[in-house]
């Protein structure tokens, strides 16, 4: 149904190259997640999937059948924009109801679907408001419903909650998870937060320059990033890079470790340092150290009940099956 | 800031502009009025007293004033019609990535800043003269007999004359309204299954609704009195008499003051029904 094959597939702006030669494969019904820093691609090759920009070179097929010189229509990809991208001037009925009228599709039917959508998005109460008259969830949930009704074989998200409050974003990611389990289509997701990427995905790609740096499952990326970039990327907080003397005990160029395989003590451990900041969560703390000689600023993660502060001493004891080794290059050494 | 003292301040500096401008206003208003209820004949015997309503009752009663009120609303309609289609075609194509957009679209706007008097004459002249005018030439090179613009088809004239007046300031208008539409609509809804013209129709359109109507209300307004393209042309002969042109023709050729401001009190009742009708309209889309 949904299986999306990219082949050497190259964009570029006039003489700016956004997306090098590129080849992924999307298999159907996965939840594919493509991730980077803000810049690097992601938004240019989410259209040119979509078919709202042409690709400079390559192929792209989907469904087995060559969709490279395909209109945006004619490719069955349901897309949810960042901006929402709604149609204010329409009812929310109107609005989820639009892609069936386009296809001409029988009045009785298109009730049906639009209200199988409400029902499901919990947006039965509003069908006959305008998207003027929603809160920024509300207006998310109408996208998703217009793209849901035409039943299509992927579904593309452009940084879909990027717009919302921290707490409504926690629900809606919930939501299109659901959604995906419950439909079982192929969903493309965009985002430049990892921690929707690695809640959401089945397969994350992590893009940096147009480059894929890496693909895998999120827990494939987590133990064994390919190189210094995903290892920073993937996990929060952020892994501790160590370069210099320390890495070279290790034989590596660089080391990673992450904060929560990081034990703290106040008396033992070979490294030590003073506690800069320390962030009470409740159930975890973080700890920022500094003056340890190996990077400006090692982040742990310890228990809840630890409890050093600002000015204390600390010692560190990394735990060495889980240090991460890399080489000039930046590459993972295994 | 707005403390009861600033504000006190801000309405004593105000004062002066307000006083001005309600005294532009007011005392031709109320010259007109006072003139409306006499009869006033400057060259034959100046002020002859108070009539009442005989004015009013003549002016409608003449045989030009049904006439002219049909040929303003023609003309209004006319170049209101032309304007906001050519309007809307013009701004979508000014709207497309093109090389030399800046110099097009100042010539598009060009017309704007040509007097009226001055693109009438032109119009007149250059184009419409059925001897050495330009359509004149085109209509022999075709082996047609040239038209005479002017007298053959005189309304069609002022209306092309006016129509290209006022085009450049609804394609402005316009355009800018296009430029405001989120890109992403309009990929949403390509995306959606809407082929160009039904994404020109269910997108583009409504978004230009509230464009439209100010564009409709303030030519609406100007339109009304429109008058040096046809005191230039064909001077309201040839059915081309507007309601504007006979007030002027009473006032100055019958040289009937009294009259003449009668008339000018029905196009104020006239401009003001058609107002607060295009008002509603504007107010219905400003609503959404
Ligand atoms: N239409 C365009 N014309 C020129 N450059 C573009 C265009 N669209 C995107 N870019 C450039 O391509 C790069 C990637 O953009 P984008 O895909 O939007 O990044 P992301 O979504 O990952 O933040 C950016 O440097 C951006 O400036
Ligand atoms: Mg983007």
């Amino acid at each position: 149904m949904g299986r999306i094959v990219l082949e050497q597939v190259t964009k570029s702006f006039g003489e700016v190259t956004v997306i090098p030669p590129l080849d992924l494969t999307i298999e159907d019904g996965e939840f594919t997640v493509f991730v980077g820093p803000s810049g690097c691609g992601k938004s240019t090759l989410l259209r040119l999937i979509a078919g709202l920009e042409d690709v400079s070179s390559g192929r792209i097929a989907i469904d087995g059948t060559e969709a490279t010189a395909l209109s945006p229509s004619k490719r069955r990809l349901a897309m949810v924009f960042q901006s929402y991208a709604l149609y204010p001037h329409m009812t929310v009925r109107k609005n989820i109801a639009f892609p069936l009228r386009m296809a001409g599709m029988d009045k009785a039917e298109q009730e049906r679907r639009v209200t199988q959508a409400a029902s499901v998005l919990n947006l039965t109460d509003y069908l006959e408001r305008r998207p003027g008259q929603l809160s920024g969830g509300q207006r998310q949930r109408v996208a998703i419903g217009r793209a849901i009704v035409r039943e299509p074989s992927a579904f593309l998200f452009d940084e879909p909650l990027s717009n919302l409050d921290a707490a409504l974003r926690v629900g809606m990611r919930l939501e299109i998870s659901e959604l995906h389990k419950r439909l079982a289509t192929t969903m493309i997701y965009v985002t430049h937060d990892q921690v929707e990427a690695m809640t959401m995905a089945d397969k994350i790609v992590v893009l940096r320059a147009g480059h894929i740096e890496q693909v895998g499952s999120p827990l494939d990326l987590y133990h064994n990033p390919r190189n210094v970039f995903v290892a920073g990327f993937i996990g929060s907080p952020t892994m501790n890079l160590i370069t210099g003397p320390e890495a070279a005990k290790h034989n590596a160029r660089t080391i990673g470790v992450r904060p929560e395989h990081i034990t703290v003590s106040a008396t033992e451990g070979p490294w030590s340092g003073t506690v800069a900041v320390s962030e009470h969560l409740g159930s975890d703390t973080f700890f920022h150290v500094h003056g340890t000689g190996l990077a400006d600023s090692i982040t742990v993660r310890a228990g809840g009940e630890v409890g050093f502060r600002h000015g204390d001493r600390i010692h560190l004891t990394p735990r060495a099956d889980v240090i991460h080794r890399f080489d000039d290059k930046g590459l993972r050494i295994a | 800031m707005a403390t009861q003292h600033s504000r006190t301040a801000a309405r004593l500096m105000l004062a002066p502009a307000v006083i001005l401008l309600l005294g532009w206003m007011l005392v031709p208003l109320t010259m007109t009025l006072l003139f409306s209820f006499k009869q006033y004949l400057p060259m034959r015997g100046g002020d002859l007293g108070w009539v009442g309503f005989d004015n009013y009752i003549r002016f409608v009663g003449s045989s030009a004033f049904w006439p002219s009120v049909v040929t303003t609303l023609v003309i209004v309609g006319s170049v209101l019609v032309i304007t906001i289609v050519l309007g809307v075609l013009l701004a979508l194509l000014l709207d497309q990535p093109m090389w030399g957009q800046g110099v097009v679209r100042i010539l598009v706007i060009a017309p704007f800043f040509v007097m009226p008097t001055v693109s009438a004459l032109v119009w007149k002249n250059m184009f419409m003269d059925p001897v050495n005018g330009l359509f004149a030439h085109l209509w022999k090179f075709f082996g047609a007999t040239p038209i005479s613009w002017l007298s053959e088809a005189s309304m069609t004239s002022i209306i092309m004359i006016v129509s290209w007046q006022w085009l450049p300031f609804a394609t402005l208008i316009l355009l800018t309204a296009i430029q405001s539409l989120d890109s992403e609509q309009l990929e949403a809804a390509e995306m959606d299954g809407a082929p160009p013209l039904s994404r020109f129709g269910h997108i583009i359109l409504p978004h230009l609704g509230r464009a439209i109507a100010i564009v409709v209300l303030i030519q609406t307004i100007f339109l009304l009195g429109v008058f040096a393209e046809i005191f230039v042309t064909t001077q309201g002969s040839f059915g081309t008499r507007t309601l504007t042109y006979l007030i002027f023709q009473r006032v100055l050729e019958s040289q009937n003051v009294g009259l003449g401001s009668a008339g000018g009190v029905y196009a104020i009742i006239l401009a003001n029904i058609l107002a607060i009708f295009l008002m509603r309209i504007v107010g219905k889309n400003l609503d959404r």
